[in-house]
């Protein structure tokens, strides 16, 4: 980057000369990571609070203060 | 590609999530503390009889570590899909441009916009009895403002051929403005903070809250952007040589 350049540019790359990545090549990793990122959230925000697929309170308890913070609803 | 860009994105979530962890560990939990004694005072918790199932040491600190490491893991990866998708695609920009964009738009579409109108809320506010309703009426607010995002990107790009760039951003946002105001204006209004709960300490958990995220998608999008930016650079330089 010399300074010539636009903040918002880069020398190195052709922009929208076909280097994009073919959606065959995203679409399962996005369907996979769509899924476990879902589960993942969800035992973060909602377990033991307004769902439960488990007794008792101990998820809800761990996870008590990033569940606030990240402005999830919580007791 | 799609492989190590994944990796990159999960990774730069997980790192987000540990310096937005520290940050909160900082500035939030005093909050969080301070809120927790109050509610300790009133008589109408401590009647219920509140047993300690994990302690606040570990709540605060694992606890505290391990929720915000699973959600940046979690939304890292989700970043890092909608990246492959846009590049060179629909976002005519360098990746390092590009992930600082979608880090942004991440922030404002589902913590800020979301916040407006259900803010977070700090340990002793909140009915036990309302739970169920607070979390589907947060989960459509988050559901509605991620899809008037998607129909303001595409109206952006449909209106590619007649408006100039600023007009087309001025009525992408408006109408991103528009479907969102119309959808808070509609769902049930959701306020159970007391009188007794103190101001101040309402808006900094809030301030500290928000805080906390803003922190996560700065760290998570910067880091992403520059190594992305580093392993397209080496392709390009790999596919230049032969």
């Amino acid at each position: 980057m010399n300074g010539n350049t636009a903040a918002f540019g880069h020398d190195f790359l052709p922009i929208g000369a076909g280097r994009h990545i073919p959606l065959a090549e995203i679409v399962p990793w996005a369907i996979f990571g769509t899924v476990v990122a879902l589960i993942l959230l969800y035992f973060v925000s909602t377990e033991q609070g307004a769902l439960a697929f488990f007794h008792g309170t101990y998820v809800h308890e761990y996870v008590h203060d990033g569940r606030h913070l990240l402005g999830f609803p919580c007791h | 590609m799609m492989r190590m860009l994944l990796w990159r994105g999960m990774l730069a979530g997980l790192v987000g999530a540990f310096v937005a962890a520290t940050f909160a560990l900082l500035f939030a939990e005093p909050n969080i503390e301070a809120a927790i004694a109050l509610e300790a005072h009133s008589a109408m918790h401590a009647a219920a009889g509140h047993e300690e199932i994990v302690s606040r040491g570990v709540q605060k600190t694992w606890g505290l570590y391990t929720a915000l490491g699973l959600y940046g893991t979690a939304l890292g990866g989700m970043l890092a899909i909608l990246f492959a998708a846009m590049y060179g695609r629909v976002a005519r920009c360098g990746p390092r441009s590009l992930a600082l964009l979608l880090a942004l738009a991440a922030f404002v579409i589902v913590v800020l916009v979301p916040g407006l109108k259900y803010p977070p809320t700090p340990p002793a506010v909140g009915l036990h009895d309302t739970l169920r309703l607070r979390t589907a009426a947060y989960f459509a607010m988050l559901a509605l403002s991620i899809a008037s995002a998607t129909a303001a990107l595409w109206s952006y790009h449909r209106l590619g051929a007649r408006y100039s760039g600023p007009d087309r951003l001025m009525m992408a946002a408006g109408l991103y403005v528009a479907l969102v105001a119309l959808g808070q204006l509609l769902l049930p209004v959701i306020d159970e903070v007391t009188a007794e709960f103190p101001a101040s300490l309402l808006w900094q958990f809030r301030l500290t809250s928000i805080g906390t995220q803003a922190v996560f998608w700065l760290v998570s999008g910067d880091l992403f952007g520059r190594t992305v930016e580093r392993l397209i650079r080496d392709q390009a330089v790999q596919r230049a040589r032969g």
